[in-house]
């Protein structure tokens, strides 16, 4: 028995982490990148590695805690304006406002989960959904405070060059990935998984679903909104239609959804697929979208796996 | 103090009440059965002391402590394990995580494994002899080794008290011969084991005690052979003094041909066999039951028939075979199920669940059809407007066999139409088919777990258990030569 523990602590153990350490491996040669590419190519990358946190984030709760949440954006959102309208009102270190954009979002995600998880069926998803107008709402109609339709600037940046941007955004990304992996693969995330697939046996079990539900929520809230806060003030402004608008919260999901769900790490790779895409096609004007929603269909319907199934699969084949 | 004291147990669902007044209590070291067929409320006790259901009124205590009410994984915290029938184990972990996970504390701060945790996980997965499979995913095991992960889980936090669902169901003898070994094992350890089943032959050689329930309420309890004995026991099982109807064989024209034959078919879930090397046959004008407990294999036999799964073997219409056709050519041409569950459209009205049936019948079939069927179900007629979500259990099995009549099926299947009906609406039923069946040329296949109900009207029986077809007969030799199986 001894020797099954050393074999756990071992070869079981490098097994698990296999994909997070290939995964920060790859993060240090993208820190490269600013030697080679432009400045443009560079500020695409920064948005796609904010959306790939929103997709991992996204990816805890539909693939672990098995509850659709409609509303990651509701979630980034509540951070990305909190941490603008302090900034713009009272001009605290960027620091503190970042921190409050994160609280701000894991408050509001508790105050939706608490009662929206006593739900069953696709009612939580349906609560995430209106949580989402209803924050849009609130932005236009206090258009004063928020900036409206038209959007809210924000008086500070962290930095103006686009390396350190970039280096902020891929370091982070990486932070977020190898915390929400390794949660993802620690017992609690096994317990969780468990309460998602058959809440009953694992109440059976002794395990309180609603607390591990609920925290999953308020992890994924924190680093929704977090990223959320650091995107603002990477560009300067926050928008409905950046940070809220469901058309946002459709290309979180899509993300998770494509890179692989149950994977957290697929999110990244998902979300940094549709941006990068996007632009590549960008030239066939409005047939871009299309293309690139007719591909995550494909994978989506071909695939159930994801890239990371469809990548795990054909490395199984060979 | 016993390990496990139930008192005076009431569940309420609204104006129904799914179990009434249960008193019963489990030792440590002694086996309970809790047996009773289908909406007899063993299940309903069984999730009350869970505490996945809320109970009424009563009390349920474990170890001397009043649990009645609280959340289930407080219950099990206090030393309560269940071993599910059905297993959904993690299945990118392998076999020993998913013990391991059984053996985690509640707590959101474990953030790395406890080797102590695992070696104790192996030892466990060694008691249930899961031991050469450990580091396999559970996709790839076959289906007894997953109920031996769910066994595993059950008793890996050492509880007092140990519900066991259905323990034998989908099991080969031999397979059921390991499990209850592994059962009674557990009463050698102390604990308090309430075995949720069925019937009493399949747990006769486990239990010391049987409490057997029928719609809600006790009937009867004591050891085995006395609750087999019972007089209410076999009258609800069996029912009492039989006045059948049935005709011989011989009585039926198509002897050489029969309408419908099904020879040698296998049926495959995964790695479970769901049935095994069955035949049966039905003349024009029979009426032929099929009776099996749950999980013996009845709906995939209709399944089968009505063309829905794949199967092995010959399944022939009026000599023709029935291999390769579509399930909605077959229904089109004339078999048609009157599926369990029901599966009525339930936003549509009355009215219109019986047009979905109507489809391909003329105007005037139609009125003719539907005056027909009013008069067979007058209940219908009158809530011709109502949603059929809005029936009673008993009225939308009325509907499900009036929608399947009025396609003016040349073989009528009905599978489980008494399913969770109280007897009054089973006698109802009961006299509907009766009358069907003398006024009428009608072929049905009908597959009952409640013998009472399916005996009356069948010209000829099969038995059906564990997949397989272990008894022929007419209903008169029934209680003689099969009635041992079902008590």
């Amino acid at each position: 028995m001894c020797g099954r523990a050393a074999y756990w602590g071992g070869a079981e153990m490098g097994r698990a982490f296999a994909p997070a350490i290939i995964a920060l491996a790859v993060a240090f040669c993208l820190a490269f990148l600013p030697l080679w590419v432009s400045g443009y190519v560079l500020g695409l990358l920064t948005i796609a590695y904010y959306f790939g946190v929103f997709s991992m984030a996204w990816d805890l709760l539909f693939g672990f805690a098995n509850e659709v949440n409609f509303g990651p954006t509701f979630l980034i959102g509540l951070g990305a304006y909190t941490a603008g309208i302090l900034d713009s009102q009272y001009q605290p270190p960027i620091a503190i406002c970042i921190a409050a954009g994160a609280l701000a979002a894991v408050v509001g995600g508790v105050l939706l989960a608490l009662p929206a998880l006593r739900l069953r069926g696709p009612y939580f998803g349906l609560t995430t959904l209106v949580a989402v107008l209803i924050l849009q709402n609130f932005v236009v109609v206090f258009a004063d405070l928020t900036g409206g339709e038209i959007g809210l600037t924000v008086p500070d940046v962290i930095s103006i060059n686009a390396n350190v941007n970039y280096w902020i955004a891929l370091g982070f990304m990486s932070f977020s990935g190898l915390v929400l992996y390794g949660l993802s693969r620690s017992p609690v995330g096994l317990i969780l998984q468990a309460s998602g697939q058959d809440p009953v046996q694992a109440g059976a079990l002794g395990f309180n679903i609603v607390k591990h539900k609920l925290a999953s929520f308020v992890v994924s809230a924190f680093f929704s909104g977090l990223a959320g806060a650091l995107m603002v003030f990477y560009l300067g402004v926050a928008s409905v239609g950046t940070f809220i608008d469901i058309s946002v919260g459709v290309q979180v999901i899509v993300g998770a959804v494509l890179g692989g769900r149950r994977t957290i790490l697929g999110g990244a790779i998902g979300a940094i697929f549709l941006i990068g895409a996007g632009e590549l096609l960008r030239p066939l004007g409005d047939l871009a979208t299309f293309i690139v929603s007719a591909i995550a269909l494909v994978v989506v319907l071909a695939f159930p796996g994801g890239l990371i199934g469809l990548a795990s699969r054909s490395r199984g084949a060979a | 103090m016993k390990a496990l004291e139930v008192e005076r147990l009431s569940k309420h669902y609204g104006g129904l009440a799914a179990a009434r007044d249960i008193s019963f209590s489990v030792e440590g070291g002694e086996i309970l059965a809790l047996i009773g067929p289908n909406g007899s409320g063993k299940s309903t006790v069984m999730k009350s002391i869970l505490g996945v259901e809320r109970p009424s009124a009563g009390s349920v205590r474990v170890n001397g402590v009043e649990v009645a009410g609280w959340p289930p994984h407080r219950i099990a915290r206090l030393g309560v394990g269940m071993v599910f029938q059905h297993s959904r184990p993690l299945h990118r972990q392998t076999v020993l995580e998913n013990i391991a996970l059984a053996l985690t504390p509640d707590s959101l701060l474990r953030l790395l494994p406890d080797p102590a945790t695992y070696r104790k996980a192996g030892a466990i997965a060694e008691r249930v002899g899961l031991s050469g499979v450990l580091d396999r995913k559970p996709a790839t095991l076959p289906f007894a080794d997953l109920r031996r992960i769910e066994l595993a889980k059950a008793i890996a936090r050492d509880p007092a008290v140990v519900l066991v669902d259905e323990p034998f169901a989908g099991l080969t003898s031999r397979e059921t011969a390991a499990f209850a070994e592994l059962i009674a094992e557990m009463r050698r350890d102390g604990r308090a084991v309430l075995i949720v089943d069925h019937n009493v032959r399949s747990i006769s050689s486990l239990a010391d005690r049987v409490f057997a329930m029928y719609v809600g309420e006790r009937i009867a309890e004591g050891s085995p052979e006395a609750v087999m004995n019972d007089e209410t026991v076999r009258r609800v099982y069996l029912g009492g003094a039989l006045t059948t109807a049935s005709r011989p064989e011989s009585a039926f024209k198509d002897a050489a041909t029969p309408f419908l034959e099904v020879e040698d078919v296998d049926v495959f879930y995964d790695r479970a066999q769901a049935l095994e090397k069955v035949s049966l046959h039905v003349h024009h004008g029979e009426f032929v039951a099929v009776v099996g407990l749950n999980g013996a294999g009845k709906t995939t036999l209709f399944n089968a028939i009505s063309g829905l799964i794949p199967y092995r073997g010959a399944i022939r219409r009026e000599g023709r075979s029935l291999t390769g056709v579509s399930a909605a050519s077959i229904a089109a041409g004339g078999v048609v199920q009157a599926p369990e569950g029901r599966d009525l459209f339930t936003e549509m009205t009355v009215a219109e669940n019986l047009d979905m049936g109507a489809l391909r019948l003329s105007a005037g079939d139609r009125t003719e059809r539907l005056a027909w069927l009013f008069d067979l179900f007058p209940r219908l007629q009158e809530r011709l407007r109502q949603t059929a979500g809005t029936l009673s259990g008993g009225e939308q099995q009325m509907l499900t066999i009036a929608r399947a009549l009025m396609t003016k099926p040349d073989l009528l299947i009905l599978d489980e139409p008494t399913l969770g009906l109280a007897p009054i609406v089973m006698e109802q039923i009961s006299k509907a088919l009766e009358r069907l069946r003398q006024t009428t040329e009608i072929t049905v296949l009908l597959g009952e777990q409640n013998v009472t109900f399916a005996l009356p009207h069948a010209d000829r029986v099969y038995v059906l258990e564990h997949a397989r077809i272990v008894w022929e007969g007419p209903p008169s030799r029934f209680a003689a030569e099969a009635g041992e199986r079902y008590i």
